[in-house]
Order: structure tokens, then sequence, then C-alpha cells
């Protein structure tokens, strides 16, 4: 048995035999967090720039950052946060039998896991596509001269499908290699059993610098054949907590919009503009109304600094990732991050 | 006084109800399955309950939805444009199709090496000692990376596949090979071949008939193998030798036409076969030295050569003994080819993890995979039992 279906099987079990945590009363995931002092965060088992572990197994990363913000806000301490690794298949068990309290691990936000799976979606934090990468001895340049590859990519992901329809749409044939750990999909990639490796634009940029000993040798097709908006996910039915997620990701994006950082926040903190006090606590009220300390969004801001400053650390062009913030930049500068008022 | 001794007669075939063990045993019985029903009720309820709370769907409507996921490899025609249902039929075929064929080659892997750990040949002996110290005490899992990782780093690509035959192809997408293309003989040759073997048979029952009746014997064999083969081949040559093949070429990124063994496929079966050979090597081994020695002495001194006394005295009487843990062994080489998803062969477990991902409806996929397991099992098991029945010391 592989650890995801033991994991399954374990989840199930809790299903059958007991009442669950979480659901249905109002707010009962931020009262579990409180009691258990943490929040149980469920991230990927290693992609880099997202949720990498080191080899004293702590993890840093873009949704590593989002995780310790919302510990941050809930108990004034960013390392208040346990990370659960969760492959692909074993995710949503792991969120509907309760075993964490979120998802902050590329998912992508779709009708079927907003009804059927019983999940609600927070504020997308990454606009993302699906993209195709192949070696470039291959001599490919677009995905439409892809009919009869055979294509590496991770079971039970939207990835998976919208593979399924692009090839159908295009009237070409592939076979897929689907194999749940990201170690022996990508090893198989670059060991040459598929021509080509599907994934996130994003991750594929995350497998190329991660995994592949010589990342020039593999390009990204310029093709994006699907949306992905890659949101946290909670259990539906808990709308105190979805709050509290929402908020803290909005409070972020928020700080870049008002140009506070983790550097300026103690100045910030002094200012006069309305909305900053209101968002800050130096003006109270927010946090009363979201159940939190008044400090929630400046103690985020101070553990791992403003939207902007995560993405630019973990996936920008400074970073080994090298990924334009496109879509993923502020509205006011033309992108499709737009965060609502915190007032 | 009559009165009396005539009620004391009577009493015992009367006892209180609660004194009577036939009744007692039904009461009790009623009531444990009762105990059983309610359990089970409730934690259906509990289930049911849970998922509404939850917001999870919950009934098997889905597998009557288009799967939209791809499959790697099938023995049935398959696309994305076809149902769950059909998805999971696809893993049942692989599954038993991997099965099916390993257990044929393990039982013969096991008892050729379990033969070999009692040879007199030392060098032989060792060899087959070693190979079973080696593989039955490595977990398969580790066994099946291996192997395919092997099939995947050793071979080439396929712009640059080995060709140690002509219409050959070895490369990391796996074994490559021509098949004959159909042709309406090959079904009169499949029928040919059936009606030589009921012939095969009917000789081999006469010869031994003869042969109790007079000693003489008849090359059952070599009759045999004529009648399997020959008649085929006679029904092959008469209609002119329709044959033609369906040759592999490199098209593209991979091979088109001919038949191809992936190396998922590949690592599966080695692992499965090697790992499983080594248990029914100990058990083929055990059993045969359980049969006395005596009966190996008596047979040679009524004169029977090594092999007939292998064949005639020893394996009939071991037999009986190595069939039920043998089930055993089948029965686990089965459950192990679950194992598959590590290395990503699309098996049963593969294709409902997939479809419980995608559907979010675990209750249903994790119930599911539990029912076949359960029945191709028993089924496993009810095969082999009748076959221990036939085979089993019948005391006269």
């Amino acid at each position: 048995m592989t650890t995801g279906t033991l994991r399954r099987l374990a989840a199930l079990g809790a299903i059958v035999f007991f009442g669950i945590a979480g659901a249905a009363e109002a707010g009962p995931t931020v009262d579990k967090v409180k009691q258990a002092g943490s929040v149980n965060c469920g991230v990927q088992t290693g992609v880099a720039g997202y949720a990498q572990p080191d080899s004293q197994g702590v993890y840093t990363g873009f949704n590593i950052d989002i995780c310790k913000a919302l510990a941050a806000a809930l108990f004034g301490d960013p390392s208040k946060v346990k990370f659960t690794p969760l492959t692909a298949q074993q995710r949503f068990t792991a969120l509907q039998s309760g075993e964490v309290d979120l998802l902050v691990n590329n998912t992508t936000w779709t009708l079927q896991r907003d009804t059927d799976l019983g999940f609600d979606f927070a504020p997308v934090i990454f606009f993302d596509g699906q993209g195709f990468m192949v070696a470039k001895k291959l001599g490919v340049k677009t995905a439409k001269e892809l009919n009869g590859a055979t294509v590496c990519v991770s079971p039970g992901t939207t990835t998976e499908l919208n593979l399924a329809d692009y090839f159908r749409a295009n009237k070409m044939e592939f076979k897929p290699v689907v194999i749940e750990k990201i170690d022996e999909l990508a090893a198989a990639f670059f060991s040459g059993r598929c021509d080509v490796y599907t994934t996130d634009a994003s991750g594929l940029a995350a497998v190329r610098v991660g995994r592949a000993s010589n990342p020039d040798d593999y390009i990204i097709l310029p093709e994006r054949i699907s949306k992905e908006p890659l949101a946290p996910v909670v259990r539906q039915g808990d709308d105190q907590w979805k709050d509290v997620v929402s908020w803290v990701v909005y409070a972020l994006m928020n700080a870049e919009e008002m140009g506070i950082t983790q550097k300026n926040l103690d100045d910030m903190a002094k200012s006069e503009d309305p909305a900053v006090k209101r968002m800050l606590g130096s003006t109270p009220g927010m946090g009363k109304a979201l159940g939190l300390d008044e400090k929630w969004a400046y103690n985020a801001v101070k553990a791992v600094g403003n939207y902007g400053e995560i993405f630019d650390k973990h996936l920008g062009l400074s970073s080994p990732l090298k990924l334009e913030r496109g879509y993923n930049n502020l509205w006011t500068k033309g992108g499709l991050i737009y965060p609502m008022p915190i007032r | 006084m009559a009165s009396d001794s005539a009620a004391i007669a009577i009493r015992p075939s009367r006892p209180a109800p609660w004194r009577d063990p036939r009744l007692r045993g039904i009461v009790l019985q009623v009531l444990f399955i009762a105990v059983i029903a309610v359990l089970i009720a409730f934690f259906a309820n509990n289930t049911i309950v849970n998922l509404r709370r939850q917001n999870i769907a919950s009934g098997f409507g889905f597998m009557e939805r288009e799967a939209a996921f791809g499959i790697g490899e099938s023995l049935i025609p398959y696309s994305p444009a076809d149902t769950y249902a059909r998805a999971f039929l696809v893993g049942l075929t692989n599954t038993l199709y991997v099965s099916a064929i390993g257990i044929v080659l393990a039982t013969v892997l096991g008892t050729i090496m379990g033969l070999a750990r009692l040879s007199s040949n030392w060098l032989v002996a060792k060899l087959a000692a070693v190979y079973v110290e080696t593989f039955r005490n490595i977990p398969l899992a580790l066994q099946l990376l291996f192997w395919w990782g092997l099939l995947r780093q050793v071979a080439p690509g396929p712009r640059d596949a080995w060709r140690p035959l002509p219409g050959v192809f070895v490369s990391n997408r796996g074994i490559l090979f021509p098949v004959p293309r159909e042709d309406p003989a090959h079904l009169w040759m499949a029928i040919a071949c059936v009606i030589g073997t009921a012939l095969a048979y009917a000789v081999y029952r006469w010869a031994r008939k003869r042969q109790e009746a007079t000693g003489r014997q008849f090359p059952t064999g070599w009759a045999g193998l004529g009648l399997i083969v020959g008649l085929p081949l006679v029904v092959f040559l008469a209609s002119g030798a329709p044959l033609s093949f369906d040759w592999p070429a490199l098209r593209g990124f991979n091979f088109a036409g001919g038949s191809a063994v992936s190396p998922e496929f590949g690592a599966l079966l080695i692992g499965l076969v090697v790992y499983t050979g080594t248990f029914i090597a100990e058990i083929v081994r055990a059993d045969i030295l359980a049969v006395s020695w005596g009966q190996s002495e008596a047979a040679m001194a009524l004169g029977l050569r090594q092999g007939q006394r292998m064949q005639l005295v020893v394996l009939p009487q071991a037999l009986r003994v190595i069939i039920p843990p043998m089930t055993s062994e089948y029965l686990s080489l089965t459950k192990n080819s679950s194992l598959a998803v590590i290395i990503g062969f699309p098996d049963l477990v593969s294709i409902a993890n997939t479809t419980i991902n995608q559907t979010g409806q675990a209750v249903e996929g994790i119930a599911m995979i539990m029912a076949v397991y359960l029945v191709i099992s028993l089924l496993i098991s009810l095969a082999m039992n009748l076959y221990n029945r036939a085979v089993a010391l019948v005391e006269r």
C-alpha cells in the first residue's frame, strides 16, 4: 500500500466511524486552531519556490509564507504553523477529514471542487496556466507538434484533465505516464521515459530549476492551454475560518498596494493615512470583526512581508525560478491582483 | 406414584426454553446477527450524515460521467470520452492481466528454483539459495522501483533504440515487437489447436489404459505435440499461409504499430514474479522434502528411473501439501499488484485513486477497490480449493 492509499483509508475511517471536526457550526476551525496553538497547513511534498524542505526539513517557499502570515495573524507568531506535505492525490481527503486546516498547495479553483468535494476557496494567490516542457534536443517549437508524445503528468489533477482535453480538441494522440510522487514523476521525465512534462507553467519552471541536471536542456513551450487560478482551500460551511484566511491574503495584497513593506512597517504604523491605520490596527475594529487581535495584519506583514515581497523572494526575477509578475501584478500595474478594501 | 414417574419421564423432552441448547443456539445467533446489522446500519448512517454535513457528494452516479483523463495502457479500447465505469474496467483488466501472467510465470520460476535448491549439484543449489534469500528479504516496493529504474535508465531513447532482432526495438519506452496482422485463417487455426488438444488428451487416456492392460508404452508426448502444433500448421498451410506482420516503426516521437511491453508493465511483472517466485520455491522445496525418503527408496526398488520417480511417486504426493500454501501465494501476488501505483502502471488502484481525486468520492471508490479485490481473491481461492479437492488424498 502506498502512503497515499493508507492516508486515504485512515481518512475514510474517520468519516465512517467518527463525527469530524469542522463543518456545520460556525467557526469550529478557528476554535480548533486556537486550542491546538498552531495552524496545520497542507502543502506540496517538494516544489522549488512554493514549498520545499531543506536538508534539515525546514520548509521555505511562496505557499509556506502564506501559511506563516496566517499563523502570525492568528497567534502573533509565524512559527505557530505545522506543515503537512501532501501529494496531489492525498490533499483532498486530508482536508475533508480534518487532518489539515487548509490547503495552500497550488490547488486550482474549479466548480466541482467548490461543490461536489465540499470545499470553499480563499482569494486566488497565483494566476497560472498549464504548459508543456520538452527536451531542447527534440526540436519541438509548439504544442501542436506533440502528436504521439508520451506525457508525464501527476494523477488526480486538473492538469491531467486539461491534457486529455487539449489533445482531444486538436485531434492528437498521447500516452500518459501517471505517477503520484513528484520525485518519481520528474525522474521519469528527466531520464527520457516521457517526451513531455506537463503541469502549471510555474510548476514547470520549479521542476526545471529544482530537478534537471542542466536546466538549459529543457524548454517550456509557449502555449498556455488552461486557466489555473491557484487559491487556498478550506472546508465548506465554515465561514469564519474562510473569512480569516481570505482577509489575511487580502491584507498581504493591500499592504503592497499601500506601499507597506516588512522594512517600513513600523514607520507606516505611525502613518496618519486612515486606511493604513485601519489595516495595521492603530484604529481598532478590523481585528475584532474577524475575531482576531487588532495587530493581525501588522503581524502578518511583519512576519513575511507584503504580497509582492513574498513573490519576489521565492518566485520573482531575483529567485532561481525567475518568473515575471505578469497576471500576478497589482491591478494598478496591469495585473489581476485586486484585494478587497479593509474597512 | 404412577403419575409421578410418568411426569419424570416426560420432563427431559420438554425442558425450560433457556435450558434447550438448540433453542438457545438459535436465539444467540439471531441476537448476534441483529447486533452486527445494527452496527452496520449505524456506521452507514454515520457515513451518510457526515458526508452530508460536510457537503460532500455521495452515490455511484459519477460512474456514468465522462472520465476525461487518459490511460497509458489498456487491453480494451478506451478514450478520455468514455465513462468512469469504463475507466474502472480498464484498471480491472490490467490488474487481472498482470496477475494472471504473474501467477503462471511465478509458478514456473518458483518450481524450477525449488527443485534447483534440492539439486545435488553444489553450484546450482547455492545459486538457487542465493536467489531465494536475496529477493525474499527485500521489500517488494523497493524491488519494483529498482526494476523500473533499471528498465528506464539502461535502455536508450526511442530515436536510438537497440535492435536485437530485425523489427524488435528496445528503448526506454518499452520493448516493441511485430505482431501478425489478423486474418480469418487465424480463427480456424485456433479452433484446430483446441481440437488438437482434445485429441491429444484422448490419446493420452488411451495410451495409459493400454499400458495398464498390456504394459506396452506409447510416445504420448510426441503424439500430443504433433496434434497440438501440427493441426493448426496444416490449417495454416492449407489456407495459403496468410501471414503479414504489423511492424513497429519510429514515427515522430514514438513507435507506431506492432505491440509493446511498457517499462511499467515489465517492471511490475518482473518484480511480482521474482518476489513471489522465492516463496513458491520454498514451498516446493519443503513439500518435496515432506514426502518421506522411503517412498523414493521404494520407487528405486521397483526400478524406476530418477525422472519417473519424481513424476510418478514423489510429485503426486507433494502436490497435495503444496496446493494450500500455493493458494496464499497466488492471492498475495494478485493483491501485491496494487503496488503498481508506485511506478505508474494503470492498475485498478491507480485508476480508482485518480477517480476518487477527480470526483471527491473516496467512500465509494475505496468500497469498490475493496469489493473487487475481495471477489478476485475469493474466486482464486475457490478455484484452488476445487483443484485441491481433486488431488487430495482419498481415504478408502
